[in-house]
């Protein structure tokens, strides 16, 4: 194990770590049902996508590094799957998007 | 590099924990789904982590896919059976 590999590593699995917090903090800080489906979708994709080929980079050529492989394309299918089935059940069931908040009839345009 | 994965590891169940607020004051059902949703996607790599902390990662890999899927199938369940509800229990 070179220190190439392990420097790779440790850069992508900090940044992976650092898209799950945005994700995270956008979980609890965005206004509307919608946007909130936004920054679960994209950013906690990336950011276990760059944490896993992170620890690709880590395991080298082994049968362990096979499995991470699946579960990387697995997570790259599932994870937008699934936030995309909850907002569509949501736009069926009414749930409205947040178009005309104080924010923006505050600013004086119609 | 164990000392690492320590450290991530900790950072990473820290950052769980934040969606859990969503969880509790959610004003939608839809909205304590997603909450769980992001802690589900994020325990997988949780528990590849652990398994490089420990050392054992070929038995924790197993465990991950089937925690993958498990996590997919429920989400996609629980979806289905809240679009087929009445509108006023939606609280």
């Amino acid at each position: 194990m070179t220190e190439v590999q392990i420097t790779a590593s440790i850069v992508l699995v900090l940044s992976g770590i650092f898209f799950m917090f945005v994700g995270s903090l956008g979980v609890i800080r965005m206004p509307d049902f919608y946007s909130r489906t936004h920054a679960v979708s994209t950013s906690d994709t990336l950011g276990i996508l760059l944490v896993i080929i992170g620890l690709i980079i880590y395991e080298g050529a082994t049968i362990n590094s096979l499995k991470l492989i699946l579960i990387v394309l697995f997570v790259a299918l599932s994870n937008p799957i699934g936030t995309h089935a909850l907002a569509r059940a949501a736009y069926r069931r009414g749930v409205k998007p947040l178009l005309n908040g104080p924010d923006i009839k505050n600013r004086g345009d119609k | 590099m164990t000392d690492f994965f320590l450290y991530s590891t900790v950072l990473l169940t820290i950052i769980i924990a934040v969606p859990m607020v969503r969880v509790v004051k959610g004003p939608t059902v839809y909205d304590r789904l997603m909450g769980t949703n992001a802690i589900a996607s994020k325990t997988i790599v949780l528990i590849c982590l652990i398994g490089y902390m420990f050392d054992r990662i070929d038995m924790f890999l197993d465990i991950t896919l089937a925690y993958a899927i498990l996590g997919f199938i429920g989400t996609m369940a629980i979806a289905k059976f809240i679009s087929t509800q009445s509108v006023e229990e939606n609280t």
